[in-house]
């Protein structure tokens, strides 16, 4: 079998507030594999967000190891977790976040200037990701002439432009009705066929459905993980 | 990528005209306000600089001493203790280029029909080197005018122009309190002196022929004032000090007895009026970087607000793969732009008001590249001093936290 995308050996993370350390993740196990489309659920609190986040690199874990694509990134320096957010991974948000002031085309490219990229290549890239999400002619557009359905494509193009091993999509329906969320839910799943590794949080049942593997969190402890049809 | 940067800091300035205009607005005064300073500051340095020049530099004067009959004093140059032969020891001394003993006062110039009052100074060929000063017309006098007492003069331009008018006055006798004198040179223009007085308004003769047919004298050879012009400005105090000692020598004073003759320094005065100019347009400066300073927090201040208000912008930026360094970049970027463009805009209005104030008030400014430089490199300085902190401050923002902002 392949090298798992993800491998978490025993991740905690605690926080301090007023009442004393805070165990918001408590030993997590899981490990994820190349084109794996993986949901994970779970009531707020029950530490999701938090795993999410040391899945994205946006922090580093208290206890337990984190090998992203065989490298152990637990204890990385900001710019290097930087440098593997640039590379390695892609967001996608509930809010979309697109920069407002921006062009589609300048916000899908955004990920390249921090690659480094020249202006043609980063140009040409931009333009085929705007192609494949349906929003070609908008390339010149700002984001607040769209709609939220169609900025979350742009904000999916973005997540594309460096050709990452993972994408990461935080609620990205959350803000969408659910028609609109159906036609995001079906562009992941056609992404997830190209063979693109896909890691979703969402408190929606009917959107994990789309998901081929559902792990379910509660009190910073993963309670449930099944195939998506079969039962725990 | 720098390029990227560029042109995102310009659409984030661009994103709030009115409140990048406002920030720039404390830089463009600023440095509106230095450059104008320094170029009424250098204009004023440079008039004066342009008097010290017509005087002739390194000069010193030695005045024959006072004294005292019936308890009324008679003021400097009373008593005829100098003498033509002290003029010639003196000459003989280390250090000394010219040596010129003068005689003078105001007299009223006749000829035809016009008549002008003016300052006459009797004095040696060697005046004219001391103080730099050329003839344009016609010719000097020699050694052998001053021995013979031949009368024959020199006259400034307002002279000529006033006597004159459009006549060459050249070959042309004037007469000199009824004394027939032979006009046999023009002297150059040298303007106003110090203290305002016109120094073309002069005429200049053999000192004999003053002493003698002009001005008078109780005994012969004495000379009420000698000129002196040392041959470096270093050597002045040097020169000065053996002047004195070889005059107590020849005069016969012993120790203890005071001078019986005075000295007095005139470039010294000069200096010291460029002085005063100099330490004016440091002080005028000084103030002018303090409103520079003002403009560098206003900076400051909207970088602040700034990064607040983008903090959520900065958080998707880190999330997308941005580093610490792309951060500070980024908003140091914007800050040193905003006061670039300020800069600039401070010196063309600089430039322009200072332009204006020469065209309407004739004042003398000089514009130096030096001094647009200077605002340039302190805009650069104020940019990346004022703006290091905020950009800091954005940088180390916590993604996670930033994402969250609303």
């Amino acid at each position: 079998m392949a090298e798992p995308v993800i491998r978490v050996v025993g991740l905690g993370k605690s926080y301090a507030t007023a009442a004393g350390l805070f165990p918001a993740l408590k030993g997590v196990d899981l490990e994820v594999r190349p084109g794996e489309y993986i949901a994970i659920m779970g009531p707020s609190g029950s530490g999701k967000s938090t795993f999410m986040n040391l899945l994205g690199c946006l922090d580093t874990p208290s206890i337990g190891d984190y090998y992203l694509a065989g490298e152990n990134v637990a204890h990385m320096e900001k710019d290097a977790l930087a440098v593997l957010r640039n590379r390695t991974l892609g967001f996608v948000f509930q809010g979309f976040n697109l920069l407002p002031r921006m062009s589609l085309q300048d916000n899908v490219a955004l990920p390249l200037v921090y690659a480094g990229a020249d202006k043609e290549s980063r140009r040409a890239a931009a333009c085929e990701l705007l192609d494949k999400v349906g929003l070609g002619k908008y390339a010149d557009s700002l984001p607040n002439r769209i709609s939220g359905g169609q900025q979350q494509r742009v904000a999916i193009a973005r997540a594309l432009v460096n050709k990452p091993r993972l994408i990461l999509a935080d609620e990205p329906t959350g803000n969408l009705d659910s028609h609109t969320s159906e036609e995001i839910m079906r562009l992941f799943g056609e992404l997830n066929a190209e063979g693109i590794t896909i890691v979703l949080v969402t408190h929606e049942p009917d959107i994990a459905a789309h998901a081929k593997r559902q792990v379910k969190f509660l009190d910073g402890q993963i309670v449930s993980d099944h195939l998506t049809g079969q039962t725990a | 990528m720098l390029k990227a940067m560029l042109s995102e800091a310009w659409l984030a300035m661009g994103a709030n005209r009115l409140r990048t205009a406002l920030t720039m607005l404390g830089m463009v005064i600023g440095v509106g306000a230095v450059v104008i300073m320094m170029a009424i500051g250098q204009g004023a340095q440079y008039a004066v600089q342009q008097t010290i020049s017509t005087m002739g530099s390194n000069l010193f004067i030695v005045l024959s001493g006072s004294f005292t009959t019936a308890g009324v004093r008679s003021g400097s140059a009373g008593a005829p203790t100098l003498n033509v032969a002290d003029g010639a020891a003196i000459a003989e001394l280390d250090g000394v280029s010219n040596v010129a003993p003068t005689h003078q006062g105001t007299r009223q110039l006749v000829y035809g029909s016009q008549n002008w009052s003016s300052q006459v100074i009797g004095t040696t060929p060697e005046y004219l080197d001391a103080r730099a000063w050329n003839i344009v017309n016609g010719a000097g006098f020699g050694d052998s005018d001053v021995r013979s007492a031949t009368r024959v003069a020199l006259i400034g331009k307002t002279v000529a122009q006033n006597l004159f008018g459009d006549d060459d006055p050249i070959g042309k006798t004037m007469r000199i309190q009824q004394n027939p004198f032979v006009v046999i040179g023009v002297l150059g223009s040298k303007g106003q002196n110090l203290d305002g007085r016109d120094q073309d308004d002069t005429v200049i003769i053999p000192l004999s022929t003053a002493q003698r047919k002009v001005f008078g004298t109780p005994f012969l050879g004495s000379v009420r004032m000698i000129m002196v012009q040392a041959d470096s400005a270093e050597n002045m105090p040097r020169v000065m000090d053996s002047v004195t000692s070889l005059l107590r020598q020849r005069h016969r004073l012993r120790e203890g007895m005071p001078d019986d003759f005075f000295m007095r320094n005139l470039s010294a005065a000069a200096e010291s009026e460029a002085e005063t100019t100099r330490t004016m347009s440091i002080l005028l400066g000084a103030i002018a970087s303090i409103s520079l300073l003002v403009g560098g927090i206003g900076i400051m201040n909207i970088m602040l607000v700034s990064v607040t208000e983008r903090t959520r912008e900065i958080g998707i930026r880190m999330a997308i793969g941005a580093r610490q360094k792309d951060i500070l970049t980024q908003f140091l970027l914007e800050a040193v732009m905003i006061s670039f463009a300020g800069c600039l805009l401070g010196l063309l209005l600089g430039l322009a008001i200072a332009l204006g104030i020469n065209a309407f008030t004739g004042m003398v400014v000089v514009i130096s590249g030096s001094a647009a430089l200077v605002a340039f490199a302190v805009a650069a300085t104020v940019g990346i001093f004022f703006g290091w902190y905020p950009a800091r401050k954005a940088a180390q923002l916590d993604p996670i936290e930033a994402l969250r902002y609303q």
